[in-house]
């Protein structure tokens, strides 16, 4: 146990060197900081003496050295536009980041298990082909999409007048066709509570909640399809084997047998797929916070890539990808610990 | 010469291929719309009833027409117009033109280097491996999105704007390309282990040839299967890839848009109540993506080629 952990945190620290080997390049690459500290009147000895102190003209390697020790004492520079550390910046934004991905992470949960579950125990029902149906629909359309018709069914609202209005069946086609809207789709609303620090959570008053509902749906759509056929074929795989044959041989309820025993190796895999699945996440969160104007670390990093605050952009890189490493150091550990089988030690069999 | 295709015509029809297409309504209907649709944007320049890229036959005064069947709609404008005054029919035309040159564009580059460090992984083993499927582990735990986001981002920022909007289709095939190869390379690379451990290959090897030519010769083609179910698929994605990057202000200028950056110019006016410029775009990309994801599910369904799980 103990090889496997120093060799799967070894290897998180060489994926870290070279994230931040890849920041270093864009930050050396892409921004002067000269032509952000002064102006055009200085001459090129001031500046070549400024550059001399700042130390850029030392070799790339003693340049690299200070950035990543500063960057391990968690100083990551000034972000341009905020005039404030960004790694503060980031923090300040994450908490709203957090509370998406929860409420997504809530609601793909608790779909996901049921209908998963419903689809592998019933594969012939109508309702779980509808289901699978449904899921390779939602899996073909782009989150800002459904966000986008979201916000025009609930928070614009849709009349429809196809129908004719003077029938009774028209009237009520239409009636029932049409949505009233009202829906904040706009940011996280102004009834937020204060948890510690930084930290505003809008899960603690209705409006807050109400704000939380459709960038939460929105994010929650394009993971959900893919979870559900996940869960399904792992169930399913999972009730051929034989110790599900002998449970039910043996006579145990069926509601037991699937809940229980099933379900308990069926949410293995699952683990890791959805550990995995957080890099995703995040990315998608870009998306819909966009489109919700959502006060996060997604829409802090598309706001600095168009004001091309680069310090911002570098730091949003090595903090991103700190949650990468870690989540997916975590989620090997945990799969280690609970799967018996995983090889721990890396010896070949 | 008409033998030659005659005789590969009756092939076809007597292939599994062929049989389970012709019971599969779902996948006939998938690779009708799909066929309309890219004949659709191929023939865009004759179809469409006007240019959208050429600034002299739009008139401001056309801007935000709804689409036929609602109040106020121009029959010479089927689908409305946007805020520019752009007809709908012709910016979609154009647009989906784009996002598949985009998809198409990026599944190669992706197919040639999956395929190129699939093929070296897989049977040079060792070190080579261990490298190649390191790098492909991280950049998949990223998620591919993800990855093309920074690129696209880091682009922009060294390329500036209007720079970044003329090479705009050629970055988007390069971003997404070298984004997504790690999923053909690791489909490649476990078909490469399996086909590595059979007779002809010993065989090759024997009469002598050299690595470059079992690879390419001998190996490849027994691998095509699960790379053609594979490819399918990411066109879907990348077209996805594409619209969201464009969608989020890191793809195709307004100039020159795609189905992405369509639903992005649209977006701005639904709280106006110009549902059509979002929407429509909007629907026409997911039917796109439905129908090739529609008929990769079918592909993999007849080919059942042990697919990478994920």
């Amino acid at each position: 146990m103990l090889a496997f952990l120093i060799k799967r945190v070894a290897q998180a620290m060489l994926v870290m060197f070279v994230i931040s080997l890849v920041s270093f390049a864009i930050q050396d690459g892409l921004g002067d900081p000269l032509q952000e500290l002064v102006g055009l009147s200085v001459s090129m000895e001031e500046r070549q003496q400024i550059r001399e102190e700042l130390g850029l003209n030392d070799p790339l390697v003693v340049q690299y050295a200070r950035f990543a020790g500063k960057a391990l004492r968690g100083d990551l520079g000034v972000s341009y536009f905020y005039g404030e550390p960004t790694v503060e910046v980031i923090l300040n934004h994450l908490p709203a980041t957090l509370e998406l991905v929860i409420g997504a992470s809530l609601i793909i949960f608790f779909l996901s298990v049921p209908i998963g579950v419903y689809a592998a125990i019933k594969p012939r029902a109508l309702l779980s082909r509808f289901f699978m149906g449904v899921s390779i629909v939602g899996i073909s359309i782009p989150v800002f999409l459904t966000a986008i018709v979201l916000i025009q069914l609930f928070s614009i609202g849709v009349t429809v007048t196809v129908f004719p209005e003077d029938t009774g069946w028209g009237h009520w086609l239409n009636e029932a066709l049409s949505t009233n809207g009202g829906m904040p789709s706009y940011g996280r609303g102004d009834a937020l509570v204060p948890l510690f620090g930084t930290w505003e959570s809008g899960f603690f008053s209705q409006r807050g909640l109400l704000h939380l509902i459709l960038p939460s749906i929105s994010l929650a759509s394009i993971m959900l399809p893919l979870f559900i056929r996940l869960i399904r074929a792992e169930m399913l795989e999972v009730l051929q084997s034989d110790y599900i044959r002998f449970a039910q041989a043996k006579g145990l309820a069926p509601r037991r047998i699937h809940f229980l025993h099933a379900l308990k190796n069926t949410m293995l895999p699952v683990i890791t797929v959805g550990g995995v699945q957080v890099g995703t996440m995040v990315a998608y969160t870009i998306l819909t916070e966009t489109v919700f104007q959502w006060p996060g670390v997604g829409l802090m990093f598309l706001e600095a890539i168009t004001r091309s605050d680069i310090p911002l952009i570098v730091a949003y890189l090595m903090v991103v990808g700190l949650i990468f490493v870690i989540t997916n150091t975590v989620v090997d550990l945990i799969y280690g610990l609970v799967n018996p089988t995983v090889n721990l030690t890396g010896k070949k069999a | 010469m008409t033998a030659v295709t005659l005789s590969r015509w009756q092939r076809l029809r007597q292939s599994d291929l062929w049989h389970s297409f012709v019971r599969d309504k779902v996948a006939m209907l998938s690779l009708l719309v799909f066929v309309l649709m890219v004949c659709a944007a191929l023939l865009a320049p004759l179809l469409a009833p006007t240019n959208p890229y050429d600034l002299a036959q739009i008139n401001i005064m056309n801007s935000e027409l709804p689409p036929m069947g609602s109040a106020g709609s121009d029959p010479a404008f089927p689908l409305g117009t946007d805020a520019q005054g752009r007809d709908m029919l012709s910016t979609i035309l154009y647009g989906t033109r784009v996002s598949l040159l985009i998809g198409f564009g990026a599944v190669v580059l992706q197919s040639v280097l999956g395929i190129l460090f699939g093929l070296l992984a897989g049977y040079f083993g060792g070190r080579v491996d261990a490298i190649l499927m390191r790098i492909a582990d991280v950049q998949l735990s990223f998620s591919t999105l993800m990855v093309a986001i920074i690129v696209g981002a880091v682009f922009k920022a060294s390329f500036g704007n209007l720079m970044f909007g003329d090479i705009a289709v050629y970055l988007l095939i390069f971003i997404i390309g070298v984004a997504e190869w790690p999923q053909i390379a690791r489909t490649v690379r476990a078909s490469v282990l399996a086909e590595k451990k059979k007779e002809y290959v010993d065989a090759a090897r024997v009469m002598g040839f050299g690595a470059r030519r079992i690879m390419f010769r001998h190996i490849l083609p027994n691998t095509l299967s699960p790379i053609l179910v594979i490819g399918t698929v990411q066109i879907a994605n990348a077209i996805i890839s594409e619209a969201a990057l464009s969608f989020l202000g890191l793809g195709m200028p307004e100039t020159q848009p795609s189905l992405g950056s369509l639903i992005k110019s649209g977006f701005d006016y639904i709280q106006s109540g110009s549902w059509w410029i979002t929407l429509i775009p909007g629907v026409v990309l997911v039917v796109l993506v439905l129908v090739i994801n529609l008929l990769g599910d079918w592909l993999r369904d007849v080919m059942n080629p042990r697919l990478y799980k994920g």
